[in-house]
């Protein structure tokens, strides 16, 4: 572990005022990024005014904060204090500027976007292999996936609806969707194959 | 059907099928971005030090953002 990640985990140990100025400086950095994470997505999400970006930036530096303070003995010094730190508060930022984005919006499960896999004609940019995949796809997607494979699948890469919102929606969490996610590809990759089509079998990991 | 509305079909393709490698799962690709990023700003491998993380990042999008915030922001913050 580098000498500054230890000096904050000392610090953060510590009793009375050395711990409390350490924690005021702790939130300011979280501050920082959370502004960072808001800045960097205001220009997608126009409906947030001015006070709202700075509301979002301090809730989600609370937040960072309560939860770094939870997971403080988990930090093993793998890397910088500060950039495991700068992760939660990132973190918060984005999910709840995603959550917001979304908030009042129907999550839209079914495919808007059939034609794409339809038209079998390709366009003067493309070739006729990935017309013929997409075609394939559209085909195994209707047919070889179980609907909530479907409805993920079609949710999360074809309509773009951020996989935690997604999670909320369905009162789940995101690694159980992602999880849904990957053996929804598996079985399209397989049933690809299975038509005799140029794709490669995934391959599995240990641990899903 | 409009070509600059949607995207290109070949990478339609892509996030329908994801990676084809092993990949690690969201929860633990939080767990590890920190190390990873740290790794990459560093100069060192991260891929092979932290196998599955990359392939994870090309499969979920959420992720994936998630990576593109912190590896920025801890660069603006080091520069």
């Amino acid at each position: 572990m580098d000498a500054e990640s230890r000096t904050w985990l000392r610090r953060l140990g510590a009793d009375g005022a050395e711990r409390e100025r350490a924690l005021a400086e702790l939130r300011e950095l979280l501050l920082r990024a959370a502004r960072f994470e808001v800045g960097r997505r205001r220009a997608r999400m126009p409906q947030l005014r001015g006070g709202d970006h700075e509301d979002l930036a301090q809730q989600s530096a609370n937040d960072a904060l309560v939860a770094i303070l939870a997971k403080l003995d988990d930090f093993r010094g793998d890397s910088r204090f500060t950039t495991w730190a700068y992760k939660f508060a990132l973190y918060e930022a984005a999910a709840s500027l995603r959550r917001r984005s979304w908030q009042g919006r129907e999550v839209p499960l079914e495919a808007e976007d059939w034609p794409l896999f339809a038209d079998r004609r390709s366009r003067p940019d493309e070739d006729a292999e990935t017309s013929e995949l997409l075609s394939a796809i559209g085909e195994a997607i209707e047919n070889d996936l179980t609907a909530h494979q479907r409805e993920i699948l079609v949710a999360v890469t074809l309509n773009g609806v951020p996989i935690d919102v997604l999670a909320e929606r369905l009162t789940t969490t995101r690694g159980a969707l992602y999880k849904t996610l990957h053996d929804a590809r598996r079985r399209l990759r397989a049933a690809l194959a299975e038509r005799g089509l140029p794709v490669e079998p995934l391959v599995e990991s240990e641990t899903q | 059907m409009n070509a600059d509305a949607n995207p290109r079909r070949e990478e339609l393709v892509g996030r329908l099928l994801g990676p084809v490698g092993p990949e690690i799962t969201c929860d633990e690709c939080f767990a590890q971005l920190d190390r990873y990023v740290d790794l990459e700003l560093a100069g060192a491998d991260a891929d092979r030090t932290i196998p599955g993380l990359r392939a994870h990042l090309e499969g979920c999008p959420a992720c994936r953002e998630d990576h593109e915030s912190l590896l920025e922001y801890v660069r603006s913050e080091r520069a």
